[in-house]
Formats: C-alpha cells, sequence, structure tokens
C-alpha cells in the first residue's frame, strides 16, 4: 500500500515539475506562432462537433427530467432556471472537459508516448532543443484556451437544448423559458464554472503530455499510456470538481 | 597521446535493479572513429548517450571537451549536444515533418539563417549522403536505408564536432549496411569529426573502426586497435568476434 503511495506520489510530484517548467520554457521565448495555431485548430476546433453535440442532448434530457420531477411541486415553469444553472454551474464544464479530455488527452498520450519510444524526443534534446517548449507548451496553451471557449459554446447549446424540450413538449413559450435562464444565473455562476474549466485545461494537458514523455516499451507501452491518461483525466476532473465546486461557494 | 575529447571515469548506472554500467573507464581521442562493440543488452547504447548527457551516471564522471558535464543542467547541456549530434537507431526522424523540416530543425532552432540559406544548407548535406530533391517528402514515405541517410544528414547540419552512432546497420541488407558503413567513413575523411560507433557488427565495426572498445555485462575488457583486437587473446572479446566458437564460454 506505502508502496503505490510513494509511486502516486512520485507521479504528482513529477507532473508539478512538469507544470513549473512548462511555465518557465513558456515565458522563455516568444510562442512559435504556427505550430501553436495548428494546434489551437486541432485540439480546439476539431472539438466542436463533441462539445456541442454532448451540451445539446444534456441540456434537452434536463429539460425533460426536471419538468418530470419538478412536477410533482407545480414547479415545472423552473424549468429554464435548472436547466441553466445545472449546465452553466456543473454539467457544461464538467461534462465538456470529459468529452473533449478523453479526445484530445487520448489523442496527446498516443502522439508524444509514440515520439518518446522512437527516440524522436531524445532526438530533439540531442538537436540541444527542449521537448517541453516544442511539445507541451503549445499543447498545454491550445487546451487552455480553447476548453473555456468550448465550455461557453456548450452552456449555450444546452440552453438551447433545453429551450427546444420548454417550447416542444412543455408548451412554453420562449420568452418565458428565456427571462427565467437570464434572470436565474449571475455572474458568479458563470466566473465558477469558468474557474472550474481552468482547472480541468490544466489537469487534462499536463497528465496527457506527462504520460505521452514517460511511455516505454513499443506500441504496447504506448497504448498502456493512453489509456492511463483517459481514466485519469476522467477521474481527476470528477474528484477536482468537488473540491472546486466547495472553494467557489465560499464567494 | 593525442588528447581526449571524450573520457569516461569509473562511470556506473543502474536502472531499478538492473546493474547496465559498472565502471567504465576509457578515452575517445579527437579526430579519432572509436567503435564500441557489445552483444544485445550490454549497455553500449546506454553508454553513448551519457556522452550528451540523455543518462545521467549514478557514479562516476563523464568529460568532454575538457568539461565534466556530470552535474550539467538541461540548459548547459544545450552547449554540448550543439558540438555533438546523435544519430539514433531507428533514425529518429519526427514523423509529422518532411524531409527538409527535419534537416533544417537544428538550424531553424538556433540560428537567424535566413530561408534560402537554410534550403541550400539542407540541399548540401542531403547531397553529402547522396540524395538529392527528396525534401517534400514525409518519413513514412522513405526506406530504411534512406531514413538512415536522412537522419544522418540531419545529425551533420549543424557541423557537429563529434557524431555518436547508436547500431549505424542494424536492421538494414548488406548492400545498405555497407552503403552506411561507407558515409561513416567519408564523413570521417571530410569533416574530420570525432566519431564513437556503437555496433554489434563486428565486419562493420573494423571497417569503420581506428580504435575498438569491447563491452560485456557493463564492464570494458578490451580497448585497442583493431589490429590489437584482431591478435588479443582477451577470452571475452575472442568469444564475441569469433561469433561463439573460441574463447571464454566456447561450446565444446
Amino acid at each position: 500500500m506505502n508502496g503505490v503511495l510513494a509511486v502516486g506520489l512520485g507521479h504528482v510530484g513529477a507532473i508539478a515539475s512538469l507544470f513549473g517548467e512548462t511555465i518557465r520554457e513558456a515565458l522563455r521565448r516568444k510562442p512559435e506562432w504556427p505550430v501553436l495555431i495548428d494546434q489551437l485548430h486541432h485540439l480546439g476546433v476539431r472539438s466542436f462537433w463533441i462539445a456541442t453535440v454532448t451540451a445539446l442532448f444534456t441540456g434537452m434530457v434536463l429539460a425533460l427530467q426536471t419538468s418530470y420531477s419538478l412536477a410533482a411541486y407545480g414547479a415545472k415553469f423552473f424549468v429554464g432556471d435548472v436547466v441553466s444553472l445545472s449546465l452553466v454551474r456543473e454539467l457544461g464544464p464538467v461534462l465538456t472537459s470529459l468529452m473533449v479530455g478523453g479526445r484530445v488527452g487520448a489523442g496527446i498520450t498516443a502522439e508524444l508516448g509514440t515520439m518518446k519510444v522512437t527516440e524522436q524526443i531524445d532526438a530533439i534534446r540531442a538537436m540541444a532543443a527542449s521537448p517541453v517548449r516544442k511539445l507541451v507548451v503549445p499543447k498545454v496553451l491550445s487546451i487552455l484556451v480553447m476548453l473555456p471557449i468550448l465550455v461557453i459554446l456548450a452552456d449555450l447549446v444546452g440552453i438551447l437544448g433545453g429551450l427546444i424540450m420548454a417550447v416542444t413538449t412543455l408548451n412554453q413559450d420562449s420568452g418565458f423559458y428565456m427571462q427565467h435562464v437570464v434572470t436565474a444565473l449571475s455572474l458568479h455562476d458563470v466566473m465558477s464554472g469558468l474557474g472550474k474549466t481552468f482547472c480541468f485545461a490544466l489537469i487534462i494537458s499536463l497528465v496527457a503530455c506527462y504520460n505521452g514523455l514517460i511511455a516505454t516499451g513499443g506500441a504496447d507501452g504506448v497504448g498502456r499510456a493512453t489509456t492511463q491518461t483517459v481514466v485519469v483525466t476522467s477521474l481527476c476532473v470528477l474528484i477536482s470538481d468537488f473540491f472546486l465546486t466547495k472553494f467557489f461557494l465560499y464567494f | 597521446m593525442a588528447d581526449p575529447f571524450i573520457r569516461f571515469e569509473d562511470v556506473h548506472k543502474a536502472f531499478g535493479d538492473k546493474q547496465v554500467l559498472q565502471g567504465i573507464t576509457f578515452d575517445i581521442r579527437r579526430g579519432e572513429t572509436m567503435v564500441v562493440l557489445g552483444g544485445s543488452g550490454s549497455g553500449k547504447s546506454v553508454l553513448i548517450r551519457h556522452i550528451i548527457g540523455l543518462h545521467r551516471p549514478d557514479r562516476g564522471h563523464v568529460i568532454v571537451d575538457g568539461e565534466d558535464i556530470v552535474d550539467y543542467d538541461e540548459d548547459r547541456l544545450f552547449a554540448v549536444r550543439k558540438k555533438i549530434a546523435m544519430l539514433f537507431q531507428g533514425g529518429a526522424l519526427f514523423d509529422s515533418m518532411n524531409v527538409l523540416e527535419n534537416l533544417a530543425y537544428g538550424l531553424r532552432e538556433h540560428t537567424d539563417l535566413p530561408e534560402e540559406t537554410i534550403r541550400a544548407r539542407v540541399r548540401d548535406k542531403l547531397a553529402l549522403v547522396g540524395l538529392e530533391e527528396i525534401e517534400a517528402l514525409m518519413p513514412a514515405e522513405l526506406s530504411g536505408g534512406m531514413k538512415k541517410r536522412v537522419a544522418l544528414a540531419r545529425s551533420i547540419a549543424m557541423d557537429p564536432q563529434c557524431i555518436l552512432y547508436d547500431e549505424p546497420t542494424t536492421g538494414l541488407d548488406p548492400v545498405t549496411a555497407n552503403t552506411i558503413n561507407e558515409l561513416i567513413r567519408s564523413m570521417q575523411a571530410r569533416l574530420q569529426v570525432t566519431s564513437v560507433v556503437v555496433t554489434h557488427d563486428i565486419e562493420s565495426a573494423f571497417f569503420v573502426g581506428d580504435r575498438v572498445a569491447y563491452l560485456y555485462e557493463g564492464r570494458m575488457h578490451f580497448v585497442g586497435t583493431i589490429e590489437e583486437a584482431r591478435a588479443s587473446r582477451e577470452p571475452q572479446l575472442r568469444y564475441f568476434l569469433s561469433g561463439g566458437r573460441e574463447g571464454a564460454d566456447a561450446a565444446v
């Protein structure tokens, strides 16, 4: 048990030092714009559909479920409040991070892991360049920029999903629904949702890069590292979400 | 005695419980081609990776061009790595980049040369390894031998003082392997670099090397010229050179 704990803490320490090195390398030189733009597109723009489809159906299901459960209390006029608050505070950030995290996390670990086992990472070091600056910095930056944007989009699309259900199956007026959405949401709700998202973005990008950089043992090793990334990032997102929620409730 | 470019002093290295290098001491002289011979898993790749700080010894010193690099951090190792290039076993070409971008990597990273000059440099280096007009190809489109040659061109792109070759002929057919051996010799003659070649290919070792070091189970069993190696009675070296027919544990 102690052994497992020691190994686990070792990884946490190594990820923290990778974070430190990432900040140092990011500040040292100007970003390589073509690489950064390519990563913004690959990790962010191409995650558009997975994020919005997830949000659309989540919003529609939320509307259905809340109208069903609230009907017992005669409160189904509050569907807009429930849908928007749950999405913006909780489900938008978490579900988007889980879906996008699975997609980009697995991709990053597979890419860096393959580069590691074919000595391409060593080749970068041998050519007196820093793998962290060349590979990790653009990925971490891209996810830090794109994940919050995707979450905002997901929030909007989810609220739209709720609207579709409210109008079509609950016979609510769309103006009525939107009025509830707008009055229910405060700036604090939006900020707490986005605040979480920045933390999730760091977790996903650093864990994925770290697992790739330490992969060993050929295709098999890369496969294991990729699986590990999906499992670890998902669990970390869900667990840290609890503590982050607690943290943001203090404000 | 020529001055050593690289010196190993009592270098020890272990991975977990496995002792890979157990007290290596030897010199590589400026301008010579030193071949490190050894069987699979003898630690020879690990040994040369110490020269540019890709591995750090648990104990001992690695002195490169007069500097003990053992305690150097990554930033200080950059200066060492600019002097010494490495040809990796599988080539280690960046497979997301074409041949031009692979060869230009170091130049773009460390110089402000205009694009024209970089392209000309790349063309020259490709010509040195006998290739032309392949700048736009991706590594996946190259044969094994071509990959090795492109990788060799990439390692000389920054005009290094020393080239490390990790198993340069492994996995190649005899004809291509020969081409690579001849390239190593011609690099040596044209660029006057110090070379360290790690291999288990005896023929290749005797063809390209000025001196040979024989590594067995993490220890140096022999260091000397090719002629001395051929004449040596050192049992482990005899065993290896004879393909297991003579020497230490020869089958009776």
